[in-house]
């Protein structure tokens, strides 16, 4: 599978990734590498194999339904890049 | 005193020659002089290691201290800790300030460890030469022309230029065996699930494990014996019971059965590294040991498989780094997409976007079965391969990695040279095994490291191996020149 | 040409859970912005979740309220999407593998027959947190605080043929969830929402048409309208040989009409995967079995119950059981009357339901509790008061004056039965109204019931109402006779 460049942007704006327009071509060729890499997945035959998620066949534990956090907000809003009156801002989102 | 394993720094503490705060001192000035040219420190913690030095020689005064009060151990920095900047070796997090501990800190902090540091690593510990990282390429102390293999490299070069007794590393597909193996240190894998993966930034959360680099087998199982364990925050950990792993490593060897994958002694390896362990192999046998040629037939799928699962999980994990509530945010964004994609697009680094957009490719709507559900499969039968190899034999041993350090930039625009260097380890993640390398010798003065792979749970057993190879040989003992 | 309508709602219902569904916050709402986000909530690097037992205990009690299969293992996964309520990027949901796969449902239609409604699958997840348009400039502002609250999500089949088919299918829903008590049912506090899917194909084809999804409806009403103007502006477009564009639209109440989302015009490829930080959930069969032991009665067991015990007919009691909260009142309403159940539903349905609509009440913010009622009901039945003076006593419990004896007791409306004293009342009448007393007694039979009013009416003025109208009638017969 070889990815092109308009395969390329389609998955840059997918993972809301910029990238500059000269290094597409790059991209498409490394990309289309590794997928070519990948593939090699293909020489085997798993039908009827069932896909694991996990490497141990775990189940949940599941918490009681307690409360356990205090409020931490200006704590953590100190990484946050913009704030204000307690909210996170982002640039105006039109619905 | 800097040439000290772990479990002699304990005995020097215990035994009053020297304190916490002149041990911390004594690191810290190493620290601050080689680091310039190794560059394996992205931050290190003067005072809050000297706090905690205080703070550990009073608890020992007090007569409360574990075996590991007061030694200063590095950290990765992809562990939250809190208050210290956690960078995860990105320009995203350059100016993040964890406000929590990781877990496995928590458990460091609670033993009186000091936290002399945290430590350079690939960009979200992805890279296998530590080149990734936005602070630079980390140096290999053996030669400094050469990398110290990734994604622990910092942890990996400082523990070899003995900058810091130990440290702690994380192995989603060999990034804690690779680079202990190209820097002629100890780092162990435990199993998927045994250490806590909270508080540890994600990069692939079905293959992601924290573990110990050290100078010796039995320096990991001190540091083992903190930070293993069961914990209630994370969901994937496991509630099996701990061991002390200090208490087998005295075991005789001698009947342990041991398979050589044939697929691991292959076309792919370099014939001196091939020696160096077959040496190190003879060195068991000498203690009892016995070998036997066993199969691991989907070796070869474990490299795809892995760069689908990894990448496909890592575009999932790395979607919270959007500029919103932490880390790095683009110049006066025009819009929300402009936001996200610009403040990602400069955040990351090339690999790092590499992977995320295989990963959103491998899920996307019409390739998720060819892809993403393939390689689960695969993972299982490379799963099942392990467990019908561990039916017959006690561990698996080879070679960790295909070949000694290599030079910086070598491989810098390769990507798939790169991961095909991951042969012998990622295996290993996909079926969630423990398995620690060690020192096995040196080809051109670079060090070579022996991988031993156990079954799930029996990081005692290999603990165990690894100690008694350690007192049969001295390879471990090397120290890089200019740092002894 | 004539159009079928074809509905299905996918309905959200805030699980009502102290803590998060995959941390330890709290879950409360109208806190200050932020202030119970955690880091799990916010997605901070490293963090992980943690299943909440409770959401899971919850949701199989509403499978097995819809008679629903609750599979052995369950899985979660990853919704991968960006938007600002979205913290991680992703929200964890459930895809393959849900938490209760198919189960049935009976509603009511209007003209009494009923439907069942197929329940394709109800699956958890968390909430995202809210975006504040206003009050940030040329900014939106981001609230958290309800991001990781549980969600159960329900998805009907495309069953339902018209708006108020949804809006029945949606209040049965309702009901059934806070019957089960696993979520408050707040449809202001968004606690329970609905997405509704409305597509139109000519009358007989079996292939559906193009769909259009009417995102967050939050009241009954505006279901209804909101499908209805849907279905309205589908046709409009068909008939005049356009096309429906598959979108996401949203509802303005104010302006009644649906508008395309420009936020979610892009398709989206969400790239669900099993979430590699949480493993299966396993189920076993003896926690299935006792949580069905443990089921309250739901809302058709109640019904028929109602029916069977109080002798009620199957409209009263499909009032009185469609809330618990009714149900319980007009239980204890009974047991307080002596059993009286025919007053006591038609007062409930009647003048007490009147009176909280009135006031915009719910019943369990009645001033009138169902004792209160009951205790009056009580005086109805033994002839202490008459149905009429009911009504002043019901309006002055309404106002706080006290329970019904009381009431009567300082009003004096305690009903006259001394014959003797009615007596001569009755003779009062006849004696001042010769003209009609002349008129009755010339009246054939069949319309003497009728004209006996006029003398019923003067003897209630004259005693206040508090004579007891069998009494009466009885009396005037008597005395009209000769």
């Amino acid at each position: 599978m070889s990815l092109d460049k308009t395969e390329v942007q389609k998955i840059a704006w997918l993972a809301r990734l910029s990238i500059d327009e000269q290094d597409i071509s790059t991209y498409s060729d490394e990309l289309s590498n590794i997928l070519g890499l990948v593939e090699s997945m293909n020489s085997v035959d798993t039908n009827g194999i069932s896909p694991i998620a996990h490497p141990l066949d775990l189940t949940a534990r599941l918490r009681s339904d307690a409360i356990t956090e205090i409020n931490q907000r200006e704590q953590f809003q100190k990484n946050a890049p913009l704030t204000d009156a307690g909210c996170y801002l982002v640039p105006k989102v039109i619905e | 005193m800097h040439q000290s394993t772990l479990a002699q720094l304990s005995t020097a503490l215990e035994s009053n020659q020297i304190n916490s705060e002149e041990l911390t001192r004594l690191y810290l000035e190493r620290c601050k002089q080689f680091n310039e040219s190794l560059n394996c420190f992205i931050t290190i913690n003067e005072e809050l290691a000297l706090a905690q030095a205080n703070a550990a020689d009073k608890l020992r005064a007090a007569g409360n201290a574990s075996p590991l009060t007061g030694i200063p151990i590095a950290q990765k920095d992809i562990f939250c800790t809190k208050g210290i900047k956690t960078s995860c070796g990105s320009k995203m997090l350059d100016n993040f300030i964890a406000p929590y501990d990781a877990t496995v800190i928590e458990k460091m902090n609670a033993a009186g460890i000091v936290n002399i540091g945290k430590t350079n690593m690939d960009e979200f510990a992805m890279g296998s030469s530590n080149e990734t990282s936005f602070y630079g390429a980390v140096k290999n102390p053996w030669d400094q022309d050469t990398v110290p293999g990734g994604s622990s490299g910092g942890s990996a070069s400082a523990v070899a230029a003995r900058l810091s007794p130990a440290a702690t590393g994380t192995d989603t597909g060999g990034s804690i065996r690779q680079p202990a193996s190209l820097c002629g240190i100890t780092g162990l894998k435990p199993t998927y699930g045994r250490v806590s993966r909270y508080g540890m930034i994600a990069f692939a959360s079905s293959l992601d494990q924290g573990g110990p680099m050290t100078q010796t087998a039995e320096d990991a199982a001190l540091m083992m014996n903190v930070i293993a364990g069961f914990d209630e925050r994370d969901s994937t950990s496991a509630e099996h019971p701990v061991d002390d792993y200090t208490t087998k490593l005295n075991d005789s060897i001698d009947g342990l059965k041991i398979g050589l994958p044939k697929e691991y002694f292959g076309e792919g390896l370099d014939s001196n590294i091939a020696k160096c362990v077959e040496d190190g192999i003879k060195e068991l046998e000498k203690l009892g040991a016995t070998c036997k040629e066993i199969e691991l037939p989907n070796t070869e799928l474990s490299i795809p498989a892995y760069y689908v699962v990894a990448p496909a999980e890592c575009s999932s994990n790395l979607s919270r780094f959007d500029g919103v509530r932490f880390g790095h945010r683009c110049e006066d964004p025009k819009d929300l997409s402009d936001l996200y994609c610009r403040s990602r697009g400069e955040g990351f680094g090339k690999e790092v976007k590499r992977r995320i957009m295989i990963g959103a490719y491998v899920l996307s709507a019409g390739y998720y079965d060819a892809y993403y559900l393939k390689a689960q499969q695969i993972r299982h039968l490379i799963r099942d391969d392990f467990q019908n190899a561990l039916k017959d034999v006690d561990v698996i041993a080879g070679p960790t990695a295909t070949g000694t350090a290599f030079k910086l930039n070598e491989m810098i625009d390769d990507p798939i040279s790169m991961y095909l260097s991951d042969l012998y380890t990622v295996s290993v993640n996909l079926a969630g095994l423990p398995a620690i390398s060690v020192p096995a010798g040196f080809v051109n003065n670079l060090p070579v490291g022996m991988q031993l792979i156990g079954n799930y749970f029996e990081e005692s057993r290999l603990l165990n191996i690894a100690h008694q190879f350690q007192q049969a040989t001295d390879h471990h003992k090397a120290i890089p020149g200019g740092f002894e | 040409m004539e159009w079928e309508t074809v509905i299905g709602l996918e309905i959200h219902a805030q699980l009502a859970t102290k803590s998060k569904i995959f941390s330890g916050a709290p879950t409360a709402y109208g806190a200050e912005p932020n202030t119970q986000a955690c880091a799990v909530d916010l997605g901070l690097p490293g963090v992980l979740p943690v299943l909440n037992e409770q959401v899971v205990l919850m949701a199989i009690k509403f499978g097995l309220a819809i008679d629903a299969e609750i599979p052995e293992r369950s899985i979660f996964a990853r919704k991968n999407y960006f938007y600002p309520d979205l913290p991680k990027g992703y929200q964890i949901s459930q895809f393959e593998l849900p938490i209760v796969s198919r189960g049935n449902l009976e509603i009511q239609l209007e003209d009494g027959t009923t439907k069942t409604v197929g329940v394709t699958r109800a699956h958890l997840e968390e909430d995202a947190g809210k975006s504040m348009h206003e009050g940030f400039g040329d900014q939106t502002g981001i609230d958290l605080n309800r991001a990781g609250t549980p969600l159960l999500e329900i998805v009907s089949e495309p069953d339902m043929r018209n708006a108020k088919e949804a809006v029945a299918y949606m209040k049965k829903i309702h009901s059934i969830v806070r019957y089960l008590e696993i979520c408050d049912g707040n449809m202001q506090e968004g606690s329970f929402r609905c997405d509704a899917n409305v597509s139109m194909r000519p009358k007989g084809q079996e292939e559906f048409g193009t769909r259009t999804e009417l995102k967050n409806i939050n009241s009954f009403r505006f279901v209804e309208q909101a499908i209805n103007i849907e279905i309205e502006r589908q046709i409009d477009i068909l008939e005049d040989g356009g096309k429906i564009t598959q979108e996401t639209r949203l509802f303005d109440p104010d302006k009644n009409e649906t508008r395309s989302m420009r936020s979610k015009e892009e398709a989206n490829d969400y790239r669900y995967f099993p979430d590699p930080d949480l493993l299966p959930v396993q189920i076993e069969a003896e926690l299935i079995e006792k949580i069905r032991s443990e089921l309250p009665e739901l809302p058709n067991a109640k019904k028929q119950r109602f029916i069977d015990q109080f002798k009620l007919s199957d409209y009263d009691s499909g009032v009185l059981t469609a809330q618990k909260e009714i149900a319980d009142y007009f239980e204890t309403c009974v047991s307080t009357a002596e059993g009286e159940a025919k007053l006591s539903a038609n007062w409930i349905a009647g003048e007490l339901s009147a009176s909280l609509n009135k006031e915009s009440k719910d019943i369990t913010e009645s001033p009138v509790s169902a004792e209160m009622l009951g205790g009056m009901i009580k005086r109805i039945k033994d002839d202490t008061i008459s149905g009429k003076i009911a009504k002043q006593v019901f309006e002055a419990m309404w106002n706080g004056e006290g329970d019904a004896d009381s009431i009567i007791e300082s009003k004096g409306l305690k009903q006259v039965t001394d014959t003797g004293a009615i007596e001569i009342l009755v003779d009062d009448v006849i004696t001042n109204s010769p003209d009609q007393v002349a008129q009755y007694q010339a009246a054939p039979e069949e319309k003497q019931g009728k004209l006996i009013g006029y003398f019923v009416g003067q003897i209630m003025k004259q005693s206040q109402g508090k004579a007891n109208p069998k009494q009466v009638n009885e009396l005037l017969k008597e005395k009209l006779k000769s």
